[in-house]
């Protein structure tokens, strides 16, 4: 089977040199599904960061979508980046735009035709249940509707490879089920690579799903 | 409302820059202007013993543009205390022959010097008065007042630095986020800063079209047109071609320096 990601010792370390993530090995294959879990500050975020390429590894090698990230940058990073659809932590959601702008980004920076944005933004805003606040600003919205603009802006442009880091933190149970539909909607139905940094497993999955758990700045699958 | 405010700090950091310009456009060609009222004012008198051609003359320096021979009527006139016509023809003859001299441009204290030099050079002629004393002060007032326009036009420098880094500050603090979040899609660098662009070269147009209704406005106002009149000086305040052109250039080149600027020294955070 394909693989999306490889990681080969893999360590990671911020400016101040405290080794976070310490000699991991591990691969992931196309088109599954990846929880991650572990404590708080055990670098689940880091881990993602560095699937993007914002945080380049330390030492061994981290292949992402056949891109190898270290030491990478310019076109060769946007490249991989614009087949990633990221759901931030922070949301990081542009202020100045409104929420139908902020889904459109993707879709810009890749290209597509004016109808083809347009529709898709549509029927995204539809099942975010975001349809009424299309023209409004991310400051006008609540946490949970910032973070379910933050999951269609990461679905818009059908990425082979979906990263969320903890997209349902700040919702209640029904908004989560719908969080956790659509990733699994796109992990069926397009074979979308998804994983997600989360706290809590959903009890009824409809899809298999491994299982990461990060601590003491490994990583280890869960059986 | 907000994308005035968007417009407003960068437009009104131009408009200031633009207007010290032009001011100090229209001071500069006072000055010029000023200057040539005094040339043509500004004379030397060249007493001689016999006839001088007016090539002789304008041969002497350069510098001279013209001469003509004062007629010594008056000085006879006034010496008149009842001769005859006979006699008075006879002095008329011994007199002296005087020679009003014209320069080309109004010189500098040293300039007198060496045309007078050269005057005297002609064995003929016994004196030359340059009223230096009366310019040399003439001299110093325009040299001190071009002094203090030069001093304007460093102070205007320096405002013009600091209010472009302020703006710099503020760009970066207000794109910056964007930017990162691009590029954390992949968008390209020039997909990144079009906004920025966009924003720079729209703020720049809007700048060159208040500053040209501000300047078309201030030229044709009669009260300042009246205050030129006032000191006989006849510039052009404002040249809605040639001088627009160049603060339309001003504004553009500042604002692509500074989105060039705030693009480069872009760095994504982690
Ligand atoms: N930008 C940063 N610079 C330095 N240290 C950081 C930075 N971001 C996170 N860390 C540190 O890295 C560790 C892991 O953080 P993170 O990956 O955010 O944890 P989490 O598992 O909660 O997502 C923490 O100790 C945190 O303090
Ligand atoms: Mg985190």
């Amino acid at each position: 089977m394909d693989k999306v990601i490889i990681a080969n010792n893999l360590s990671l370390s911020y400016s101040n040199d405290e080794t976070i993530i310490n000699k991991a090995s591990f691969s992931i294959n196309s088109g599954s599904f990846i929880f991650i879990t572990g404590a708080s500050g055990s670098g689940k975020s880091t881990l993602l960061k560095s699937l993007y390429g914002a945080l380049k590894p330390k030492e061994g090698s981290l292949i992402v979508g056949g891109v190898e990230l270290h030491g990478v940058s310019g076109s060769k990073l946007n490249f991989l980046r614009k087949h990633i659809g990221i759901v931030f932590q922070d949301y990081k959601l542009v202020k100045e735009w409104t929420i139908e702008k902020n889904i459109m980004l993707p879709l810009i920076i890749n290209g597509y035709e004016k109808s083809i944005t347009q529709n898709q933004v549509e029927s995204l805003l539809k099942h975010v249940r975001l349809k009424h606040q299309a023209g409004k600003y991310p400051m006008e919205l609540s946490g949970g509707e910032q973070q379910r603009v933050a999951m269609a802006r990461a679905l818009s442009h059908n990425p082979i490879l979906i990263l969320a880091d903890e997209p349902t933190g700040n919702l209640d149970d029904y908004s989560s089920q719908l969080i956790w539909n659509l990733l699994e909607g796109a992990n069926t139905q397009l074979k979308t690579t998804v994983i997600v940094v989360t706290h809590h497993i959903p009890e009824a999955m409809g899809v298999a799903y491994k299982h990461f758990h990060i601590e003491f700045g490994s990583i280890h699958e869960v059986n | 409302m907000k994308s005035i405010k968007n417009h407003l700090s960068l437009v009104i950091a131009l408009l200031s820059i633009l207007f010290s310009i032009q001011i100090f456009t229209i001071v500069d060609r006072s000055v010029i202007a000023y200057k040539d009222n005094l040339a043509t004012n500004y004379s030397l008198v060249v007493v001689s013993n016999s006839a001088l051609s007016e090539k002789t003359i304008i041969e002497a320096d350069e510098r001279i543009n013209a001469t003509i021979e004062l007629s010594p009527d008056d000085v006879i006139q006034r010496l008149n205390t009842g001769m005859s016509t006979k006699n008075m023809e006879l002095l008329k003859h011994t007199l002296p022959k005087f020679y009003k001299v014209k320069l080309k441009h109004y010189p500098s204290p040293g300039e007198i010097e060496s045309v007078t030099k050269k005057l005297l050079a002609n064995q003929s002629v016994t004196k030359v008065e340059n009223f230096s004393q009366s310019h040399d002060t003439i001299y110093k007032l325009l040299l001190l007042f071009k002094n203090v326009v030069s001093l304007f036009a460093v102070s205007i420098f320096v405002i013009t630095t600091l209010l472009i880094f302020k703006e710099l500050r503020i760009w970066e603090f207000k794109h910056s986020e964007r930017m990162s979040i691009m590029a954390l899609f992949g968008a390209p660098t020039w997909l990144r800063s079009a906004v920025l662009f966009r924003l720079a070269i729209t703020d720049a147009l809007i700048t060159s079209a208040v500053a040209f209704g501000l300047f078309v406005y201030m030229s044709s106002s009669p009260w300042i047109l009246k205050q030129f009149e006032d000191i006989g000086i006849h510039i052009i305040l404002f040249d809605p071609l040639y001088d627009f052109a160049i603060l339309a250039g001003v504004a553009i080149f500042l604002s692509i320096l500074l989105a060039t600027l705030i693009v480069l020294g872009h760095k994504e955070e982690v």
